[in-house]
C-alpha cells in the first residue's frame, strides 16, 4: 500500500528541515545549452574533494547539502543560473564552483562578481526578489518552476501538490469541478482563448463509457517556449491538471502530445508519470475513488499544424496530421471517435492552482474578461530574453521595459527608443508598434487591434529590423507547414510567398502589394483551419503599420533596414575604418582585402552577404547600403 | 540466416501491431536505420495490414522522418523567430556555401554532413543557435560555424 500524499508531504518536509544548505542548478534547455550540467558535476567534484557532505536525493535521509537541478527559471539570458539557499548567481561556469563552495557554502559569504547587476540602477542583486526581472512579475503558474526538483514527485507533493486532484476525486462531483473552473473564467492559453470550464462541461454531458483527455504540448510557434518550460520545470502540475480534467469529464485515459524537439520535456514528463504511477496517483482506483486514469506520452514528429486539435487527434491515431471540418467538435467526436477534451499545457498546469486558491481569488488577478496570469516568452532584441509571467492586462511597455529590461541595439546595448515592433502570437499573430505600447495584453484588447495572445511568443524587434523580411519569414514558415488539405491555404500561401519574394528581391510593383493584400484576405476567410485563417496576419498587420517599408522595397528597390539580401550591398566606409583587420578574419570567403592600419575593401563579387564583417566591426564602419 | 526485418518485427511487436501506433513505430525504426528505407516501410504496412500509401503518407508528412539516408554529422541551425532576428539566415547561407549544398539538397555528396534548418529549439536565450551532433553552440557567427565544420572535416580526414 503506497503512502498517502499527506504522509509523503510530512516525511519530505521533516527530511528537508535536516539539510544544511541547498544548491539548485538550473536545468532548463537554455541553461543546459550554456553548460549547466558541467556546473552540476563540478559542484559534486568540489564537495567530494573537500570532503564536504552532500546528497542528491533527500528522501533517503540527508543531513548535509542538497544539490539538485531545477526546471527553467525563465531568466535564460543570464544562464547558467545557480542558487545557493537565497543567493542567486548568474553566468556560472564550472571554474567558478570552487570559489562558490569556499565562500558561500562554507562561510556564508557572497561572491559579488557572480551576482546579477541591474543595468539601470547598477545595483548588485543578491536574491531573486531584488532583480527587477523577477520582482515585476507575478509568478503563479511558474512559482515552483526553478524552485523544486522536477524529477522528484515528493517535493511537488510537499508543496501541496496532488491535494486538489485528491479533492476532485474524493470530495467533488464531476459537475462541481466543471463549475469551479467555469466560475474562475479561465480561458485556454494555447491561443484560442475558449473558456476551459465550458469546454469541459460540453464533454462531460456527452454520454458514453470512454472519453479522453489530451494535453496539447505541440508548441510549434518559433520563438515560444512557455509549455516546454512548464513541462521541464514542473511536470507534475501538468499531470495533476490532466487528472482533474479527467475527473471533470469522466475520462480514464489521457495523452500528452509533445514535440520531439523537446527531448528534456519528454524525459521529465515520463519520469513524473512513472513516479505518479508508483505512488498510485495514476492507474487504477485513484485515491480509493474507484476511478481509473492512465497517461501516455506521445512524441510529435514535427508538424506545426498538429497544434490544431483535430490534426493532433489524427496524428495520435497514427494518420497524417491533417485537420478536419468542425463540427463535430472533439467534445462530441474526438480521439478514436470518443468525446475528448484537448487543453494546452499552460491551461492544465493552471487548473490545480485555481482549485487551490478558489475561483473567486483567481478572478481578482488579471482583467474582467481575461482573468489570471499569462506567460510570455520574450525574445529578440531585448535585454533579458526569457520567460515571464504577468497578470493579463499588463501593458506591452511594462513587459518590455520593466520586466524584460528594454529593447536593445544590434550590439546588445539597451536602448528603449530603439523599439520598432513586437510580434505577438508567433506566425499566427500580428505586430504591435509604438502606438500599441500602452494597450493591455489580454485576449480582447489584442483582438481589437488585429493581433492575438496566441500561445504567448513575444518577439521584440529594434529599428534595424526589416518588417517586410519579418512578414516573409513568418509566411515562409506557415507556407512550409501548410498541410495541403484545403486549397486556399495550400495555394494561397504559396502565391503570397512568391509575391513577397518578388518584393524583397526587387521584382515587384505597387500592383503586387494590392494583389498581396487581396489574396491575404481571401486566405484568411476561406481556409479550413486556424493555420490558414491566421497565416496572413503578419503580412496584413505589417502592411497596415509599415506600408512605407513595402513601398520603399517596391518603388525605390531599397531595403531601408539594409536586411534584404538581394537589395543590400555591404560596404566599408573608409573614414570610419581603422584597418584593424577584424572583418578580414571574420569573412568566411576571403572577400575583404586591405593592409593593417588602412581602410579595407569588400569585393562584391566574392561577398556572400553573410553579415559577419558587420557584426564584428567595433567601429560601425561596415554598412549595408541600398 | 537471420531475418533482415527481425529488429523491425521486434518494434512492431512492442506496439501490438497496432496501426494507431504508426508514428511511434516509425520513430523507433528511424532511430535504427537513421532513415526509413522503402522496403522497411512496405514490410511495416504488411504487418500492420494497412496500405503502403498510408505509411509513405505519414513518413513524408512529418518533418522528422527522412526517406533518404542522412549524413554522418547532423548540423542543425535554428531558424526560429529569435534566431532569425539575430541573424541565423546568415549562418545558414554560409554553411550551405561551405558544404556546397545546392537548393533542395541537404546532405553533402560525401555523406559526411546533413544540414537541417529547424524552427525553434527553445534555446532562444542563446540565439542564434547551431547544434552539431547534439552539442549546442550558442551565439554562433558565420565564421565560427565554418571553423567548427572545418574541425570535424579535418578529424574525419585524419581517421580515413
Amino acid at each position: 500500500m503506497p503512502k498517502t500524499i499527506e504522509q509523503i508531504s510530512k516525511d519530505y518536509n521533516d527530511a528537508y528541515k535536516k539539510i544544511t544548505g541547498r544548491v539548485t542548478i538550473c536545468g532548463g534547455t537554455g541553461c543546459i545549452a550554456g553548460g549547466s550540467m558541467k556546473v552540476y558535476d563540478a559542484f559534486q567534484q568540489e564537495l567530494e574533494k573537500r570532503k564536504i557532505g552532500y546528497c542528491l536525493n533527500i528522501t533517503k535521509g540527508c543531513h548535509e547539502n542538497y544539490i539538485s537541478m531545477s526546471g527553467c527559471r525563465g531568466f535564460c539570458a543570464a544562464g547558467p543560473l545557480v542558487s545557493v539557499n537565497d543567493i542567486f548567481y548568474t553566468h556560472v561556469k564550472p571554474q567558478d564552483v570552487p570559489e562558490i563552495v569556499e565562500k558561500t557554502i562554507l562561510k556564508g559569504e557572497v561572491v559579488e562578481r557572480l551576482l546579477f547587476v541591474d543595468p539601470n540602477s547598477h545595483q548588485h542583486c543578491k536574491t531573486i526578489s531584488e532583480i527587477p526581472f523577477y520582482s515585476k512579475q507575478e509568478r503563479i503558474l511558474l512559482h515552483d518552476c526553478g524552485r523544486i526538483n522536477p524529477e522528484d514527485i515528493n517535493e511537488y507533493i510537499a508543496h501541496g501538490g496532488y491535494a486538489q486532484a485528491k479533492r476532485a476525486y474524493t470530495q467533488m462531483t464531476d459537475e462541481e469541478v466543471c463549475k469551479e473552473i467555469m466560475e474562475s473564467g479561465l480561458r485556454g492559453r494555447g491561443g484560442g482563448g475558449f473558456p476551459t470550464g465550458k469546454k469541459w462541461d460540453l464533454t462531460r454531458i456527452e454520454k458514453g463509457p470512454k472519453k479522453y483527455v489530451i494535453c496539447n504540448a505541440d508548441e510549434g510557434d518559433p520563438g515560444a517556449f512557455m509549455d516546454r518550460s512548464v513541462m521541464e520545470g514542473n511536470p507534475n502540475a501538468v499531470i495533476e491538471g490532466m487528472m482533474i480534467a479527467a475527473r471533470a469529464i469522466g475520462a480514464d485515459e489521457g495523452y500528452i502530445y509533445v514535440r520531439m524537439e523537446y527531448p528534456l520535456a519528454v524525459k521529465r514528463m515520463r519520469t513524473a508519470i512513472k513516479q505518479a504511477e508508483e505512488l498510485g496517483l495514476l492507474g487504477k482506483n485513484i485515491f480509493g475513488s474507484g476511478k481509473n486514469f492512465d497517461i501516455h506520452v506521445m512524441e510529435g514528429a514535427g508538424a506545426f499544424v498538429c497544434g490544431e486539435e483535430t490534426a493532433l487527434i489524427a496524428s495520435v491515431e497514427g494518420r497524417r496530421g491533417m485537420p478536419n471540418v468542425k463540427p463535430p467538435f472533439p467534445s462530441q467526436k474526438g480521439l478514436f471517435g470518443k468525446p475528448t477534451v484537448i487543453n494546452n499545457v499552460e491551461t492544465l498546469a493552471t487548473v490545480a492552482k485555481i482549485m487551490e486558491m478558489g475561483a473567486k481569488e483567481f478572478k481578482k488577478i488579471g482583467t474582467l474578461t481575461s482573468p489570471g496570469t499569462k506567460t510570455f516568452a520574450v525574445t529578440g532584441h531585448i535585454a533579458n530574453t526569457g520567460l515571464v509571467e504577468v497578470p493579463m492586462g499588463t501593458t506591452l511597455r511594462q513587459v518590455i521595459d520593466d520586466v524584460a529590461g528594454g529593447t536593445t541595439n544590434d550590439d546588445g546595448t539597451v536602448n528603449k527608443n530603439a523599439f520598432k515592433a513586437a510580434q505577438i502570437g508567433g506566425p499566427s499573430g500580428g505586430c504591435l508598434t509604438k502606438e500599441h505600447l500602452d494597450i493591455p495584453l489580454d485576449f480582447d484588447s489584442l483582438k481589437s487591434v488585429g493581433a492575438m495572445v496566441g500561445s504567448g511568443g513575444l518577439v521584440v524587434m529594434n529599428d534595424k529590423t526589416c518588417m517586410v523580411n519579418v512578414a516573409r519569414f513568418f509566411l515562409e514558415f506557415t507556407q512550409r507547414e501548410s498541410c495541403g488539405k484545403c486549397v486556399p491555404c495550400r495555394e494561397g500561401t504559396e502565391q503570397m510567398l512568391t509575391m513577397l519574394n518578388d518584393i524583397v528581391e526587387g521584382r515587384a510593383t505597387l500592383k503586387t502589394l494590392e494583389n498581396l493584400e487581396d489574396l491575404a484576405k481571401a486566405v484568411q476567410k476561406a481556409s479550413l483551419c486556424a493555420l490558414g485563417k491566421t497565416a496572413p496576419n503578419p503580412v496584413l498587420s505589417t502592411l497596415k503599420h509599415f506600408r512605407e517599408e513595402y513601398v520603399a522595397h517596391v518603388v525605390e528597390k531599397r531595403c531601408p533596414a539594409g536586411v534584404c539580401k538581394a537589395l543590400a550591398r555591404f560596404e566599408i566606409q573608409a573614414d570610419k575604418c581603422k584597418g584593424c583587420g577584424m572583418c578580414k578574419r571574420a569573412c568566411p570567403v576571403q572577400a575583404i582585402s586591405g593592409e593593417v592600419g588602412k581602410p579595407h575593401h569588400i569585393d562584391p563579387k566574392k561577398c556572400i552577404k553573410c553579415g559577419g564583417c558587420k557584426s564584428t566591426c567595433k567601429f560601425g564602419a561596415v554598412v549595408t547600403g541600398a | 540466416m537471420t531475418d533482415k526485418f527481425a529488429p523491425v518485427d521486434k518494434i512492431l511487436k512492442e506496439h501490438d501491431c497496432n496501426p494507431a501506433q504508426l508514428i511511434p513505430i516509425l520513430q523507433q525504426v528511424q532511430d535504427l536505420y537513421r532513415y526509413l528505407p522503402e522496403d522497411v516501410m512496405r514490410h511495416i504496412a504488411d504487418k500492420l495490414e494497412i496500405p503502403p500509401a498510408r505509411v509513405f503518407g505519414v513518413a513524408t508528412f512529418f518533418a522528422h522522418f527522412a526517406i533518404t539516408p542522412k549524413g554522418k554529422h547532423i548540423i542543425r541551425v535554428c531558424n526560429g523567430t529569435a534566431c532569425h532576428v539575430k541573424g541565423s539566415s546568415f549562418v545558414i547561407n554560409t554553411v550551405k556555401d561551405k558544404l556546397k549544398l545546392k537548393d533542395g539538397q541537404d546532405t553533402t555528396a560525401d555523406g559526411l554532413f546533413t544540414l537541417e534548418c529547424v524552427s525553434c529549439l527553445g534555446a532562444c536565450g542563446l540565439a542564434p543557435v547551431m547544434v552539431i551532433d547534439d552539442v549546442v553552440h550558442g551565439q554562433i557567427t558565420p565564421a565560427q560555424a565554418v571553423k567548427l565544420i572545418d574541425e570535424i572535416a579535418a578529424a574525419e580526414a585524419k581517421n580515413a
